[in-house]
């Protein structure tokens, strides 16, 4: 009985659990990346355990794919020699982890899966626990397949209304975040419902929960469905029905999305928060459309249609990140790849791209960033002297297109 | 006693260590880069027994647990905010970085200034004023894990289910 977090726990644990408890439960996946990896590697040796189960361990390599410097090259040879002595299967290098986990089928409704990595929170957009923890939490995974949890107290974001044209499901989260505060959902689970989340599809539901960690988050859910089902059943993965019951939510929150305008988060808050129109005009250096926020079909898809037998200035760094080879693959077939190298978007290979800063589109000092990122914060995209705005991939094609920040719903 | 490198609320983890700097696991090279670009001065002038001071929210943002491992290099004895994000928490709790949660602290010292810090009786004293304020506990099975020095170290003389007596 309860909200979406208390449901999963309490299927997990075969007993009523609810919100402020703290539990030890079996970790169903253990995610990390090339960053994280080589920190749980040693934390796991540190520990003088063997590996307890490598059948529910996931590494991936995403952050700098391939490795930009011998550091980083460095580091992954020592992750790879880690994979190769215990025997570990499901290591990918084609996309960003948390897209590459959802199609792989490592994300199933009830599941507790964590991932070293901020934005695991995303997983719940199918009705999983996902939460990010630091190097250590998934090296104690590794020794001893558990972790301890405090079942957090939910956040229910009511939401109605249907999206205007160029208005996107990545303007609501901002708007949601910029209301609720960086700050303001610290270890909550932000369960995210009504008419408008039960019309969405699932690439664009992972937007929402995505963008979780960014109000302070422990995980964004959103119950399953139909949706849910059709997803996983058209891949051959299991379903099992994840619904809140008689919940008790600590805070509800109504959004109508109605009137909503597409919106931007400027540096160096992701709360900083405002309509698209106040900067309409600002020039920008970089375009970056990608990430684990908006690097799927459903966003390359915005970007191709406007790009269309268009040319983009060589003048401005526009840069495109499909989120994994199979959002590559679809772009291919759909002929997006080729629109967007016809109009002089640069396309690099699935994985984080430059939302790490160290590779595929570094910012100079004095370098403004449009990005479809979910950060903004000083020094991530290289110099701390640039400046990241984030905003949809339909305000970040149309300030491609015009080199200066427009709103997209006058290009559309 | 020790001095108070005092930080506003919403430190995240890029200001701690920004991501093109987390290529090593060495605590002693992150923790040259240690808020490298918001407080350039912090790794030449910090030394062993200093403290962190902060607002809301220390420690949002990423996952990297280099953030935490570089101000545990950097000598600093604990963390003391009136919040800390989720993951920063964990991560601090699990390597053996004391942190301390006090409403109080932050608005009665300024940078630079000199405390006292009685960590197991959560006593911070401000030695201009002599004030003394206490910061809150923690559960008892996070003092497990603080106790055994990060969950590494509990690990090893300890199963995981032995947190459980303290749930």
């Amino acid at each position: 009985m309860g909200t979406v977090a208390e449901e999963i726990f309490s299927k997990k644990l075969s007993r009523n659990v609810s919100a402020g408890e703290i539990v030890l439960v079996d970790i169903d996946v253990t995610m990390s990346h090339d960053n994280t990896t080589p920190l749980a590697i040693k934390a796991l040796r540190n520990t003088g355990k063997p590996l307890y189960d490598k059948n529910r361990i996931v590494v991936i390599f995403d952050h700098v794919q391939p490795p930009a410097s011998v550091e980083s090259a460095t580091l992954q040879k020592e992750v790879l020699e880690f994979i190769k002595k215990e025997g570990i299967k499901n290591f990918f290098r084609e996309g960003i982890c948390h897209q590459v986990l959802v199609e792989k089928g490592f994300v199933i409704p009830g599941r507790v899966i964590i991932g070293g990595d901020s934005h695991t929170c995303t997983y719940g957009a199918l009705g999983a626990f996902g939460t990010g923890v630091g190097s250590t939490d998934i090296g104690v995974s590794y020794a001893t397949g558990k972790n301890w949890f405090r079942v957090p107290e939910t956040f229910y974001f009511d939401v109605k209304g249907s999206f205007a044209k160029g208005v996107y499901p990545k303007d609501l989260i901002l708007k949601i975040i910029g209301k609720v505060g960086a700050r303001g959902a610290t270890y909550k689970a932000c369960e995210f419902g009504g008419e408008t989340i039960e019309n969405m599809a699932l690439g664009d539901r992972l937007t929402l929960t995505n963008m979780a960690i960014e109000m302070g988050g422990k995980t964004g859910l959103i119950k399953t469905d139909k949706v849910t089902e059709n997803f996983l059943k058209s891949r051959g993965y299991p379903y099992t029905e994840i619904v809140p019951k008689d919940p008790d939510y600590e805070k509800v929150f109504e959004f109508d999305v109605d009137d909503l305008t597409p919106q931007l988060a400027v540096s160096p808050r992701v709360d900083n928060v405002y309509p698209v129109e106040k900067y309409a005009g600002t020039e920008v250096d970089e375009v970056f459309i990608g990430t684990c926020t908006n690097g799927r079909i459903e966003d390359l898809e915005i970007a191709a249609r406007m790009f269309k037998g268009k040319k983009l200035s060589p003048l401005l760094k526009t840069i495109i990140v499909p989120a994994s080879n199979e959002v590559y693959f679809e772009a291919m077939n759909r002929g997006y790849i080729k629109i967007f190298m016809d109009a002089g978007a640069m396309v690099c290979n699935p994985g984080c791209g430059p939302c790490i800063g160290r590779h595929q589109g570094v910012i100079a000092p004095g370098d403004r960033a449009l990005t479809t990122m979910n950060r903004n914060f000083i020094g991530r995209m290289g110099s701390d002297k640039g400046e990241i705005i984030i905003a949809s991939p339909a305000t970040a094609a149309a300030t491609a297109l015009t080199g200066k920040i427009t709103d997209p719903r006058e290009v559309m | 006693m020790g001095k108070i490198f005092r930080f506003d609320d919403d430190v995240n983890t890029d200001e701690i260590i920004p991501g093109r700097y987390n290529v090593t696991t060495d605590p002693k090279a992150l923790a040259e880069h240690c808020f490298f670009e918001v407080r350039p001065d912090f790794s030449k002038t910090v030394k062993t027994g200093d403290f962190i001071v902060a607002g809301e929210n220390f420690g949002c943002g990423s996952s990297r647990e280099h953030a935490p491992i570089a101000i545990k290099a950097s000598g600093v004895k604990a963390v003391i905010a009136k919040s800390f994000a989720r993951i920063f928490y964990r991560n601090c709790i699990n390597i053996g970085l004391p942190i301390m949660i006090s409403d109080e602290l932050y608005d009665l010292v300024q940078d630079e200034e000199e405390i006292e810090v009685n960590l197991k009786e959560g006593r911070i004293k401000i030695l201009k004023t002599g004030k003394e304020v206490r910061s809150q506990g923690f559960p008892e099975f996070i003092l497990k894990i603080i106790d055994a020095g990060g969950i590494v170290n509990f690990l090893k003389n300890h199963d995981i289910g032995e947190l459980e007596d303290g749930i």
